[in-house]
């Protein structure tokens, strides 16, 4: 039996002072990968006729390992802050969602960071 | 999970079919979600055809005809028969609206009539709204002021100032808008949904309140603002042809505006 009342229910834990950020970060970052989403495709394309050295030239210029890292952040937080969100939506059981968001944080991170050594490598070597 | 079927006892089933005894050229078949909790039977949908010669030009009027000469056991919420008191919305043909102010001729060949959708049904056509009115409640829907202004005196409000709050203040509440968002169906019970937003930024909105940062406090929430997802099905839907979906932009901008 419950007694609580309706508005209770509706008024919840309160608001959770947080959402502003997450938000204002998504639409920053997508906007922010669309130049450099089209400058990966074209480097990638470039990449895949090159030779290991022309690649290992190409990382050597400050521009390239600039816009290159950028893209790696952006990204990988862009996917982050939306797979959050698409569990957010579809997912109602709380432990799982939560599972899932912090696992997503986590792989995102761990990606991010492996593709930042990985071209870190190619420019030390 | 998500759950992609309707739970078992939800399911629609075919139910009876009402001839009209008179015939004409304009005869139109409405199909009608009916539902009585007492005799524990599934949801069905009951076919009656009508002379549309004989009847009212709205779909409202269609449905008085129904429960005054057909089946007097067919429920739904009905009052002003104008629009303004948002007690007849209901889902006409695929689409949440107010059936006092559908044309009948609007509608596709066969109209189905249903109730707002994803919320518990009473009986019939009639949803129980009582949770989406507490949320309505939640946001303090009232003039908030530290001051107390003398009796004798209004608190005033410019010509621009009061443009401010046209789109926001002919919301009528019959939460058309809230019932047909894809968030507020997966998220109802923390996304305050479409209409209760508008109503919020009607506050937000109003010169005369001083409770601004208090509100957008309330609101800053992943749930309870950030659902919206900009589906602008709110706007599609609202039978007052408000736009919902600005609103919430509008309370967006202000949170970032605040930064």
């Amino acid at each position: 039996m419950k007694y609580e009342s309706s508005l209770k229910q509706a008024q919840g834990l309160g608001s959770a002072k947080s959402g502003v950020h997450h938000w204002l970060l998504q639409r920053i970052t997508a906007i922010t990968l669309i130049p450099l989403g089209l400058w990966f495709v074209g480097f990638f394309l470039l990449l895949l006729t090159s030779s290991y050295e022309d690649a290992h030239a190409a990382f050597l210029s400050p521009w390239t390992m600039a816009l290159a890292v950028s893209f790696i952040i952006a990204l990988f937080y862009h996917a982050s802050l939306g797979m959050q969100v698409i569990w957010e939506d579809y997912l109602s059981h709380k432990l799982t969602r939560w599972t899932l968001i912090m696992g997503t944080h986590l792989l995102c991170s761990f990606l991010a960071i492996l593709s930042l050594i990985s071209i870190l490598k190619v420019f030390l070597t | 999970m998500v759950q992609l079927r309707l739970p078992p006892n939800s399911r629609i089933k075919k139910g009876k079919t009402f001839s009209s005894p008179t015939k004409s050229s304009h005869m139109k078949l409405f199909h009608i979600y009916r539902y009585d909790p007492d005799d524990k039977e599934n949801p069905r949908l009951d076919t009656y055809e009508l002379n549309l010669e004989e009847c009212g030009p709205m779909v409202l009027d269609a449905l008085i005809k129904i429960k005054n000469e057909v089946d007097p056991t067919l429920t739904f919420r009905r009052s002003c028969r104008e629009g303004i008191c948002g007690s007849c919305a209901m889902n006409i043909d695929g689409t949440n609206t107010l059936a006092c102010i559908k044309h009948i001729e609007e509608c596709s060949s066969d109209v189905k009539i249903t109730p707002l959708p994803h919320l518990y049904v009473i009986k019939d056509l009639v949803p129980d709204l009582s949770f989406a009115y507490s949320q309505y409640d939640s946001i303090k829907p009232w003039l908030q002021s530290n001051e107390t202004p003398p009796p004798d005196k209004e608190r005033l409000q410019s010509i621009q100032e009061r443009e401010k709050l046209d789109g926001l203040w002919e919301c009528i509440l019959c939460f058309c808008c809230t019932t047909s968002c894809p968030s507020y169906w997966w998220s109802g019970d923390k996304y305050l949904g479409p209409a209760t937003l508008l109503q919020s930024y009607r506050w937000i909105a109003d010169s005369r309140d001083e409770a601004t940062g208090e509100r957008l406090d309330a609101l800053e929430d992943p749930f309870k603002l950030y659902r919206c997802h900009t589906i602008m099905n709110c706007t599609n839907t609202c039978p007052k042809s408000l736009n919902p979906a600005k609103a919430i932009g509008e309370i967006k901008k202000k949170m970032v505006e605040r930064l």
